[in-house]
């Protein structure tokens, strides 16, 4: 099994959990077709999927980042070596003294109290 | 046709070779360098002693525990330059004018096109019969000072008694060597023919003050005597004699009675010398030669030899001026001086003596509160011609820059301690120089922040230089970038980050006195935004040292740093390691064998820390409740290892068991572990206690270190190892352990409370305005009133303290964060590969991973070596 999420079409959205399984501001992690996705739930309420590999230590440990904010985009930060993502998009917002490498999201919708991840709308592939 | 560059660089560069390897031909190096920006000077330095220019006037601090290492001035990099070679341990043997060379002791010859000599002074010593014994030394370089030392440990080690050793010369040099031997637990004595201390610098009265001040310290004076005779026993030192007076038994003599400039060179080469010695040179320091330049103590300027650093400075920067085609010019010299000698603070500005005609003295003398202060008025008491101060110079700094200006006001109230006067300060006219070590006004140091865009006093100070020699003008530094940046409408920025506009100890006073509890209540009332990895960590912090429960109780849980999140370690794969507590060091057999049990049945790499216990690595997140319980069970609790927090306490074995231990440091430690267990600060802190003065705890090396004595434990603080390691300085003396304990108490909360974010108590005590000393008044003397709430603070502190790990093993919500995957919990990340290595497991590498031949971490991962 390979722990690197490939872009490929996803067949339908998954169910990984309940809205109220999410801590907001603290990530879990999700198994999607076999890739470890962060999925992490806003102060607002909002409910965002983004690859849980650190690109630039190769751990799987995004979803232990600290949640924030810059200015108002939502943001997660890699607890390995501090690089800042925005949460809608996968941008590297810093580098961290490093090139800034992107990671790849998912489609997040959140049905009847359940969170559904990938499907319908297409995976949105930045890596 | 395109526009080629032009070759910018010379058709020749030119030789320039300094004789001299001290403080003043470094600054020319760095100078010349620094405004050389085409190359036009290749530079070779010869330097006598086997090391880069140091240090002097910090010599003395070799004995209070820095090393040789310690006295670097600035960089390496300006010796790895191209066009600068340093020649160490070689000497300049002779000069020929003529063909424009310089002979070496190593046999080469060296042309110059321009030569500067800055070969500085030898330590003059007395014709005195018996000046040659052993025993006797002077003072002047790292290699007097370290056979100093050695002669005295040697002696020490010989006789039954303390070791009994004098100073001929009470100035400042005889002062600072006063003080190397205090350092060494010497009985010392300071000889002055004089009539006073320093005499050059202070007056009367102030000589009076002074020697009180130093006879408290346990330092005898004799002034007004002339030593006579050293009369030597087996070829070593045993007794002086003076030309009055009763005899003084002595192991060890230091000469400190002044310079001779070296200037044989240049004596042999043909060139003027001075009535005194010295080589003559004009107001740009030029010889009569055209090539040839002296600068420092051996040149002879104006008629006289100056033996301080700054104007040497100063004559540095006009050779590098001149050779590079300027027109500077010397001066005249700023005698200025502020010294500690022995911890005395001394300061020594402008017309100390009054000679002026119709100058008024203006004294406040308080033998009481040990200071004398005189201040020197034009006649007309407006204008501040000099003063002298003694006991207390923290008016210095923003005194010395006023010489020459009016003073305004009562000038008595500018002698007032700090505090009680109005501080002058941001009105300086823009000539008057501030930093005279390295010659800054007030001018240059406003244009480096409204012009050269520094925003705070660690910019200004790379940019000017200011404050970076002896530091003694850094307050009134600090005080101008600050009023010049709130002058230029730029608020002096102390914000944590985007989210919350207040420093790190604003944050913490405000949470405390508002008593709040939670994250959001924070960010609402005094930031903006959801915060970040800056601010919500600080916060998270400042909650736990407030003692206010649980790190990850609630919404807190979201505001921990992953490893104070799951408490534990992360390590480069995403696993974490686990450090349980094992206060003071002390383990017992059953507690080493759990341990080691616990790491067998989940295949850690298990390796012995730093800080006297076990790191266990490769856990898995979801695996970290299992081996915690494990390890609660068998009596261990959390050891913080993850925390911005008390670490450990280091100790040696200690009077148990040690031959020469005269304290129980082992309990002392345990103690002090088990009280300031947990405790949540700005960055971690390590504590150290060593059982007598071998210090093989290395408690020096640490934020608080102990060191007992045979009357109690002596209090060392701000020690770290790390990127810029810092040895631990001398805080209070003979405490008893209640003493002690208070003692750290107030210290470490005053910390807690005061720091900026990840500032360890080094930089915060040089930070901290008035330093080591207004925290020592703080601390011990409670000069802010905030004592009480200081020792009520650590001790809810230690009454509120409960296992962070057990809690959470107690607690289900806090477990189910453990799980790997919200939709797959009994699932096991697949993602960790270890390989063996020498009979452990350790993270495989990427090819390791991609040629398959991995383990996967599991319960029962068996390792082949």
């Amino acid at each position: 099994m390979t722990s690197t999420p490939t872009a490929r079409p996803e067949a339908a959205a998954v169910r990984v959990c309940a809205l109220t399984d999410l801590v907001p501001e603290r990530g879990s992690v999700a198994l999607v077709d076999g890739a470890q996705v962060a999925i992490v739930r806003t102060h607002d309420g909002q409910v965002y999927a983004i690859d849980n590999r650190d690109p630039y230590s190769g751990a799987q440990i995004i979803a232990r980042g600290l949640v924030g904010t810059r200015g108002d985009v939502p943001t997660i930060v890699s607890p390995m070596y501090k690089q800042i993502w925005d949460l809608r998009t996968g941008a590297c917002l810093d580098g961290a003294g490093s090139d800034p490498i992107a990671l790849r999201t998912w489609p997040v919708r959140v049905v009847d109290g359940a969170v559904l991840v990938g499907g319908a709308a297409g995976a949105v592939d930045r890596g | 046709m395109i526009d080629m560059p032009e070759d910018t660089a010379p058709t020749t560069q030119q030789h320039l070779v300094i004789i001299g390897g001290g403080m003043v031909a470094r600054r020319l190096v760095d100078a010349l360098r620094a405004r050389d920006g085409e190359g036009r000077w290749a530079v070779t330095l010869l330097a006598e002693e086997p090391r880069a220019p140091y240090d002097r006037v910090a010599l003395t601090s070799y004995f209070t525990g820095r090393e040789p290492e310690d006295l670097a001035l600035g960089g390496q990099e300006l010796w790895d330059d191209p066009l600068v070679t340093l020649r160490r341990g070689v000497r300049a043997e002779a000069i020929d004018r003529g063909a424009r060379t310089v002979t070496t002791s190593t046999g080469q010859v060296l042309g110059y096109d321009a030569l500067v000599l800055a070969t500085g002074s030898y330590a003059a010593v007395p014709p005195v019969p018996g000046k040659d014994l052993r025993g006797a030394f002077v003072y002047r370089t790292i290699d007097d000072v370290a056979d100093l030392r050695a002669f005295v440990e040697q002696r020490r080690g010989e006789v039954d008694r303390p070791v009994r050793g004098a100073v001929v010369g009470g100035g400042l040099l005889g002062l600072e060597a006063a003080g190397a031997l205090r350092a060494l637990d010497v009985d010392t004595t300071v000889v002055e023919f004089a009539p006073r201390l320093m005499p050059l610098q202070v007056d009367g009265g102030g000589g009076e003050a002074l020697k009180r001040l130093i006879e408290g310290l346990g330092v005898s004076v004799r002034t007004s005597t002339a030593t006579s005779k050293i009369v030597g026993e087996r070829g070593a030192v045993s007794r002086m004699k003076f030309s009055e007076g009763p005899a003084l038994d002595v192991d060890v003599v230091i000469f400190a009675v002044g310079v001779r400039p070296r200037d044989e060179l240049a004596r042999d080469a043909g060139l003027e010398v001075g009535e005194r010695g010295g080589v003559v040179v004009d107001d740009a320091c030029a010889t009569a030669d055209p090539a040839i330049w002296a600068i420092g103590e051996v040149a002879c300027i104006g008629g006289r030899c100056l033996g301080l650093v700054a104007p040497g400075y100063t004559m540095a920067e006009i050779v590098a001026d001149r050779l590079l085609g300027g027109s500077g010019t010397f001066p005249g010299a700023d005698l200025s001086t502020k010294l500690k000698l022995l911890g005395v603070d001394v300061a020594s500005f402008g017309d100390a003596f009054a000679q002026e005609p119709g100058a008024l003295e203006v004294v406040i003398s308080d033998p009481v509160a040990g200071v004398y202060k005189k201040l020197v008025m034009s006649d007309d008491a407006r204008t501040l011609r000099g003063g002298i101060l003694v006991g207390d110079a923290s008016a210095y700094s923003s005194l010395r820059p006023r010489v020459g200006r009016e003073l305004g006001g009562d000038p008595a109230a500018h002698l007032l301690p700090e505090g009680l006067a109005p501080a002058p300060a941001g009105d300086l006219p823009d000539e008057a120089a501030v930093c005279s070590c390295n010659n800054v006004t007030a001018g240059e140091i406003r244009r480096a922040v409204c012009e050269g865009g520094c925003t705070d006093l660690a910019g200004v100070k790379a940019c000017t230089k200011a404050g970076t020699s002896c530091g003694s003008c850094l307050p009134l530094v600090k005080k101008l970038v600050t009023s010049e940046l709130e002058a230029a409408g730029v608020e002096v920025s102390r914000a944590l980050c985007e989210h919350i506009d207040l420093s790190r100890a604003e944050l913490f006073d405000v949470v405390r006195v508002q008593g709040l509890t939670t994250f959001s209540e924070i960010i609402a009332r005094h930031g903006r935004g959801r915060g970040c990895d800056i601010c919500r960590p600080v916060i998270g912090s400042i909650l736990a040292s407030l003692g206010t429960g649980h790190i990850l109780d609630g919404e807190r849980a979201t505001i921990q740093d992953t490893n104070d999140f799951v408490m534990a370690n992360l390590q480069k794969d995403g696993s974490y390691s686990v450090v349980p507590r094992i206060p003071g060091g002390e383990v017992t057999p059953e507690g080493l064998i759990a341990i080691g049990e616990v790491a067998r049945d989940f295949g850690l790499y298990t390796k012995i820390t730093g800080g006297q216990r076990v790191d266990l690595f490769g856990a898995r997140i979801d695996q970290l409740p299992q081996i915690w319980q494990r390890l609660v069970d068998a009596g261990f609790e959390s050891g913080h290892a993850y925390g911005k927090s008390l670490r450990t306490v280091k100790s040696c074995v200690g009077s148990t068991w040690c031959r020469f231990g005269v304290q129980d440091s082992v309990g002392l430690a345990i103690d002090l572990e088990l009280r300031y267990r947990g405790l949540r600060s700005p960055h971690k802190i390590k504590l150290g206690v060593s059982g007598c003065a071998r210090e093989c705890a290395e408690a020096r090396g640490k934020d608080v270190g102990i060191i007992a004595t045979d009357n109690g434990w002596n209090l060392y603080v701000g020690g770290n190892g790390g990127f810029t390691p810092r040895h631990a300085q001398l805080f209070a003396e003979d405490l008893d352990t209640d003493e002690l304990v208070r003692t750290v108490d107030r210290f470490l909360m005053y910390y807690v409370r005061t720091a900026d974010r990840l500032q360890r108590t080094a930089p915060w005590i040089e930070e901290h305005e008035g330093g080591i000393d207004a925290i020592h008044s703080v601390v011990l003397h409670d000069s802010l009133g905030i004592a009480e709430d200081l020792d009520a603070a650590m001790a809810a502190h230690v009454d509120g303290y409960r296992d962070e790990w057990a809690a959470t093993l107690a607690d289900p919500d806090k477990l189910a964060r453990f799980a790997p995957f919200v939709n797959a919990p009994e699932t096991v990340d697949d993602s960790l590969a270890y390989v063996g290595e020498r009979g452990q497991a350790r993270p495989a590498t990427a090819q390791e991973r991609a040629s398959g031949s991995v383990l996967i971490a599991g319960t029962t991962l068996e390792v082949r070596a």
